[in-house]
């Protein structure tokens, strides 16, 4: 049996054991130097890398993507830290239309390997600028890679993952799971592979497809499902860009029925693509409607009691399941 | 155009007490923040400026109802001085419905159109454009009044502050820049982010002037302030100030500030910008002891008074999650 590490942690071994395995992976960001980066993620890493490969930037973001970008055409593989997933905005222009289009441009000639973490996420007291989950900006731009993991293995095993693909990979890291999502992590050169869901836990009457802090609340529900005897499998994304297709359709065949649960607001999230995608080619297997359970249209709020109404919780998936069961 | 003069512009008795007033307010509210985050009853992210006062009071003071301030995460102060009273403010700190953002947000991310006062978002040098947009409408209209636009040394590295400065630069806009030159970006000391001394400097890239100041000297800043408005309301365009300053407190009341010596920290805890002040007041005989107890005691029913409404006052209700949004 593997040691235990927290999220947080994980993050950090993939980092330092990347950059001790290929001298051409370095980070970048505001304050990950001495001070190991405002969540502690980068903890160490100056004092073992040395100020060269663990640059601590002025607040620039959109220089931070570009450097990085820059970077990878040298052929380095630089992992881009945003303070907050909030700030990425900074740096959209970077991303949206430099990075994910450079490969089209030339011509399928040249690779952008470089990672872009992203502290998303709310349920933390953040309000506006530092809970928010950006993740369906980019899962709307071919080119790019997006990655949310919700598990200390898939954290580490995602992120060594993106460090070695040759596209652009956002990395969203769920800031409510650093400290409390603990488990076993891969060693050596193991890696989660991008693209690929995992099944946490098997049923046959409903499936639910749900990622980062969504999992825990989502696998809550089912537990109380099972009690009413409602079997539910649940489907843990991890990539949302490209998400399983095949993982969900699998699940289907058996249960007929789809929840999507996300933390992201709930017009053009992950959930109506992949309602979409299963109307389309699924739509003979479907005995329900396909339903979400989302953030609500709204922005991200300080106070906790307007944030807790709004945050998916196992009440309020547990209803949606009772009623897609009973549909 | 010559550098601003330290022209005498002549204060009363009562002004410099005013000032006063404010500062020992501003210092009060701050102090009592950092207690109230200890304590738990202040759940948000606090970024006190405390040791910063002279900025604000130098800068706010004597301003128009009508003149615009853009105000940065520190600058709580300069929302009362503008006109804020002292329990919306704490309410906001409280994320209570008689808050600014009616609990919302708890920062300084709300503004009053009212009273001239522009609220931002988390991103640094968001404001700095938005400053631009409220100077031309004055300009527009021919009007003498002003923008007064703040930003931390650090904030004067991201694309938006270089945006906007060149922009009121071509337009010869009514605008006084004050940078706040702390000398940290949260970890960052400003040597590791910039490859100048002053951002001052910054100012003739743009075609206008910049001048550095002692910060923590509110007389200093005062005057200086006084020149670029006079300038601006004349219509010659804009001016930067920047001001040499120090914050006591970490970046945030939850930083512990490690990157930083004891030292440099006392070294500037000597230039505290009150101590100064009094001892000048008192040698003048604007101040003695029996003025000094009046103005404390009037800070201190203040926040008193503040926080006893701000704790009372109603928590938001969670239909305020989804309301205001549009017009
Ligand atoms: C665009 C953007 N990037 C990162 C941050 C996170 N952040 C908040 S304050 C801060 C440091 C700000 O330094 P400075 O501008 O010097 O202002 P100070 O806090 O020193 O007053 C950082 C990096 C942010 N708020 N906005
Ligand atoms: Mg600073």
């Amino acid at each position: 049996m593997s040691k235990e590490l927290s999220y947080l942690e994980a993050i950090r071994e993939a980092l330092a054991e990347e950059m001790r395995r290929d001298p051409k992976v370095f980070v970048l960001g505001e304050d990950v130097g001495p001070y190991g980066g405002a969540f502690g993620v980068t903890q160490g890493l100056h004092e073992e890398f040395g100020d060269l490969r663990v640059v601590d930037t002025p607040i620039s973001e959109s220089a931070i993507v570009g450097i990085s970008i820059g970077a990878s055409q040298r052929g380095y593989r630089p992992v881009a830290e945003m303070q907050f997933a909030d700030f990425i905005s900074c740096g959209f222009d970077q991303i949206v239309n430099q990075a994910a289009t450079l490969r089209f441009r030339y011509g399928g000639r040249a690779t952008v390997p470089i990672v872009v973490r992203a502290p998303s996420g709310g349920n933390v007291g953040g309000g506006l600028y530092h809970s928010q989950n950006p993740e369906a900006w980019f899962i709307h731009r071919p080119g790019l890679k997006v990655v949310a993991p919700s598990t200390a293995f898939d954290a580490k095993g995602l992120l060594k993952a993106a460090i070695r693909d040759d596209n652009p990979v956002v990395y969203f890291e769920h800031k409510y799971l650093y400290r409390r999502a603990k488990g076993p992590v891969p060693e050596g050169d193991e890696v989660v592979p991008i693209g690929v869901a995992a099944t946490r836990r098997e049923g046959s009457d409903v499936t639910l497809v749900a990622y980062g802090a969504m999992m825990t609340p989502s696998l809550e529900a089912a537990d109380r499902l099972a009690k009413e005897g409602v079997e539910v499998e649940v489907i843990d994304l991890r990539t949302l860009l490209p998400f399983d297709k095949d993982a969900i359709f699998r699940s289907l065949d058996k249960t007929n029925r789809l929840l999507i649960v996300q933390e992201d607001v709930k017009t053009l999230g992950i959930g109506a693509e992949i309602s979409a995608v299963v109307m389309e080619e699924k739509f003979d297997r479907l005995d329900a409607p396909v339903m979400r359970v989302a953030y609500p249209d709204t922005h991200p709020p300080f106070s906790h009691i307007l944030e807790g109404a709004n945050l998916p919780n196992a009440d309020t998936i547990a209803a949606a399941l009772r009623k897609l069961a009973a549909y | 155009m010559p550098p601003i003069k330290r022209t005498k512009f002549k204060l009363t008795s009562e002004q410099l007490l005013e000032m006063f007033y404010w500062l020992k307010l501003i210092r009060a509210f701050d102090e009592r923040l950092s207690i109230l985050v200890k304590q738990g009853k202040v759940r948000s992210g606090v970024y006190t400026g405390i040791g910063q006062e002279a900025i604000i009071v130098g800068t706010c003071f004597g301003l128009r109802r009508e003149d615009f301030i853009c105000p940065l995460h520190r600058d709580l102060g300069a929302l009362l001085m503008k006109g804020v009273d002292a329990r919306t403010m704490m309410s906001q700190m409280f994320a209570k419905t008689t808050g600014l953002s009616k609990g919302r947000d708890s920062a300084l991310h709300s503004g009053v159109n009212e009273l001239g006062i522009f609220g931002n978002t988390s991103m640094l040098g968001a404001n700095l454009p938005v400053a631009a947009g409220l100077g031309y409408t004055f300009k527009m209209e021919k009007s003498d009044n002003v923008v007064i636009a703040y930003f931390g040394e650090g904030a004067s590295n991201v694309g938006d502050f270089h945006e906007a400065l060149n922009f009121a630069g071509v337009q010869q806009l009514p605008i006084v820049f004050i940078c706040e030159n702390n000398q940290y970006a949260y970890s960052v000391p400003l040597e590791k982010t910039m490859a100048i001394d002053d951002v001052a400097i910054r100012a003739e890239g743009y075609g206008f002037d910049g001048v550095a100041i002692n910060g923590n000297d509110v007389l200093a800043v005062y005057q200086a302030t006084q020149g670029a408005l006079a300038r601006a309301r004349g219509g010659d365009g804009p001016t930067l100030i920047e001001c040499k300053t120090y914050r006591w407190h970490g970046h945030s009341e939850h930083d512990k500030a490690f990157y930083r010596t004891d030292e440099e920290l006392a070294m500037w805890k000597s230039r505290d910008p009150i101590p100064t002040f009094t001892t000048y007041l008192r040698a003048r005989h604007v101040l003695d002891d029996q003025k000094l107890k009046e103005i404390e005691s009037k800070v201190e029913a203040t926040i008193e008074d503040a926080v006893e409404f701000a704790s009372s006052a109603p928590d938001p209700s969670p239909e305020d999650a989804v309301s205001d949004l549009y017009a």
